[in-house]
């Protein structure tokens, strides 16, 4: 490995930075994040998006899978605002009941990477010594996986037994989740061992362990806090990221099964309309596209605000 | 720098070693058949699906398959597809060089488009061009790969009826006629990597460029008084591109598990999507064959990254961190 600059080890922001005559480091990234336009048009955007889809099914009640040929592919008209599509069903409808599967596929497996990550990472970091060595060894390896061939050939080797076993839709839901989550974590392990390298050897640290704090205490309350602000970025990132790989997985026809239309899904099944009923594809992309630009924005504006050497 | 390198060659073998290891174990551990077509066609017996099994070696345990595999992997030697019965390696290299034309030139496409737009967009930060730069990558690498397909067929194929959205690989370039035709088919699939991978690339070296113009070194030059062309030149871009090469070669493959995704999109019959027909089917030694392909290339390249990243920057000091 090689040794880079110590500002490569993105653990900058820990150090006690109170700009003149402002408040704590929190509220002056908060000040930085909302002077960043962008980053408050992510925002917005991201706000409409979650509320909608949380919001939008008791408002706009057409069911999801009532089938009407007559209907079949119609263009976006006053009684179907997204149109129809092969099967006569509303997209907007589907849509929305959609967006939450999507958005909560990219939230629990941001959860379940950054756990993982902060867990390896914190002990990795904190104990160093061979129990670094083996971890970080088996970060690399993971870091060599091909991920989306694995990905794909989990889910369409596991996906039978796990329907079996907890249900179909809960299943897919669970092994899309620990899947992609299980592939995303060793950036975070890697941001969080370097970040309690360097802050294991200062003195508050040093003074906590004179004090008589466990190992744990001085894991939990007096290192992480200090290296949680890449873990943030990171964290918002990997929820876009998940977002992708849901769809992603989704358009090949492996995520979740039909009656349950995620935006990916939305577009695989699109894919063959697309000269006769192009809005089948145009609605849900857009909202992917959507969903994933405010996240990287909101994701840019963080790294931007927390980081104490741009101001 | 030698003893280096022969540390990471060493680490290498390992590493291929255990990405073997664990998608052969996803591979035998998972439910479900490889022979479980045959279970369904009424002409094959029992009696003759054990004997299959047998020919293929699956009654034999794992370890041993995986031993016997990975023998005849190192001598080259792949084996055979479970569906078509030709050798593996055939059906690999039948593929390759469609995937290695599309992703090749978006590749190449991406790293001419990407450095110097990120470079010019770093000199003149927080001018319109950088805005509409940066705003444009934004919108690059936001967009699944899947959907730029989709709406540039529906653009481009649909509406305008200038490119066709189906990749024809049997088409022979012979004459001027044909090759028009290559590069037509050849259009859409390559501008939708090449947008994703000019994006990432061009973040990265506005990024580095950005950093570098604000070290020391920089302002002497330009108190010594340097015109700044040759500040630029000699003492910013030389210093920005080194890690620049290296997340190039580090990327390679990348793209060819992006290129999953576009040629899935527009049905161009490349290694990827040789590998999700595979995975469709259940043909194990196509699938495991070139997902350590994938693993190796990532590996390999990986180890280049350092090296360069070794050769073109002599501050770099080796710490065995492992030890």
């Amino acid at each position: 490995m090689f040794k880079r600059s110590l500002n490569q080890t993105l653990v900058s922001s820990t150090v006690e930075y109170i700009p003149p005559g402002q408040g704590t480091i929190g509220q002056e990234a908060w000040y930085k994040f909302r002077r960043n336009r962008q980053a408050l048009f992510g925002t917005v955007v991201l706000l409409i998006i979650v509320l909608s889809v949380l919001v939008g099914p008791f408002i706009y009640t057409i069911p999801i899978s009532q089938i009407d040929f007559a209907q079949s592919g119609h263009p976006p008209s006053l009684e179907h605002p997204f149109g129809t599509n092969d099967l006569g069903q509303d997209i907007l409808a589907r849509m929305l009941y959609g967006g939450r599967i999507s958005i909560a596929v990219g939230i629990f497996a941001m959860l379940v990477a950054i756990l993982l990550g902060i867990f390896i990472g914190a002990i990795a970091g904190f104990y160093g010594g061979l129990l670094d060595t083996i971890l970080m060894r088996f970060t690399d390896l993971c870091l060599a996986l091909p991920r989306l061939p694995l990905l794909l050939l989990i889910i369409f080797l596991f996906r039978d037994a796990i329907k079996a076993m907890v249900g179909q839709e809960l299943g897919i839901f669970i092994l899309i989740v620990l899947i992609i989550g299980g592939l995303n974590w060793m950036v975070v392990a890697r941001l969080v061992r370097s970040g309690f390298l360097t802050v294991r050897e200062m003195e508050f640290v040093t003074a906590a362990r004179a004090l008589g704090a466990s190992p744990q205490r001085l894991i939990w309350t007096h290192i992480l806090p200090n290296v949680i602000s890449p873990v943030l970025v990171a964290a918002t990132l990997s929820v876009s990221n998940a977002i992708i790989t849901e769809s992603t997985l989704s358009f090949f026809g492996l995520g979740f099964p039909p009656d349950i239309p995620t935006w990916g899904r939305m577009l695989y099944d699109g894919q063959n309309f697309l000269e006769f009923a192009p809005h089948m594809v145009l609605f849900p992309g857009t909202a992917i596209f959507l969903t994933v630009l405010s996240i990287n924005y909101i994701g840019d504006g963080l790294r931007d605000a927390l980081d104490p050497r741009l101001s | 720098m030698a003893k280096y390198l022969v540390y990471r060659l060493l680490t290498f073998i390992p590493t291929v070693i255990a990405i073997s290891i664990v998608v052969f174990a996803i591979l035998a551990l998972a439910p479900g058949d490889p022979m479980g077509e045959f279970a369904l066609n009424p002409s094959i017996t029992a009696e003759v699906r054990e004997n299959i099994r047998k020919s293929f070696g699956l009654d034999q345990p794992i370890y041993i398959r995986y031993i016997k595999w990975f023998m005849s992997f190192v001598r080259g030697d792949m084996g055979y597809s479970f569906t078509s019965r030709t050798p593996v390696i055939e059906l690999i290299l039948q593929r390759i060089p469609t995937t290695l034309w599309i992703v090749g030139s978006a590749y190449v496409l991406g790293a001419l488009l990407a450095i110097p737009l990120g470079v010019i967009s770093a000199l003149k930060r927080n001018s319109i061009i950088d805005t509409i730069v940066t705003t444009v990558v934004f919108l690059g690498f936001s967009l699944p790969t899947f959907f730029t397909g989709l709406l540039f067929i529906i653009i481009f194929s649909v509406q305008l009826g200038w490119l066709p959205f189906i990749y024809n690989s049997s088409l022979q370039v012979t004459d001027w006629q044909s090759l028009l035709a290559q590069i037509k088919q050849s259009v859409m699939p390559v501008c939708v990597l090449t947008l994703l991978q000019t994006a990432l690339l061009m973040r990265f070296v506005r990024s580095e460029v950005l950093e570098k113009l604000n070290q020391d070194y920089v302002r002497t030059a330009y108190a010594k008084g340097l015109p700044a062309f040759v500040v630029i030149k000699r003492h910013v871009l030389r210093n920005a591109l080194i890690p620049v090469v290296t997340l190039v070669a580090l990327d390679i493959p990348n793209i060819f598990t992006g290129a999953l995704v576009t040629e899935q999109v527009f049905r161009v019959p490349g290694i990827g999507a040789l590998l999700i027909e595979s995975i469709n089917r259940n043909d194990t030694p196509v699938v495991m064959a070139i997902t350590c392909i994938y693993a190796i290339l990532i590996v390999v390249f990986n180890l280049i990254a350092d090296a360069l990243y070794a050769l073109l920057d002599p501050r770099v000091k080796y710490v065995n961190t492992h030890r």
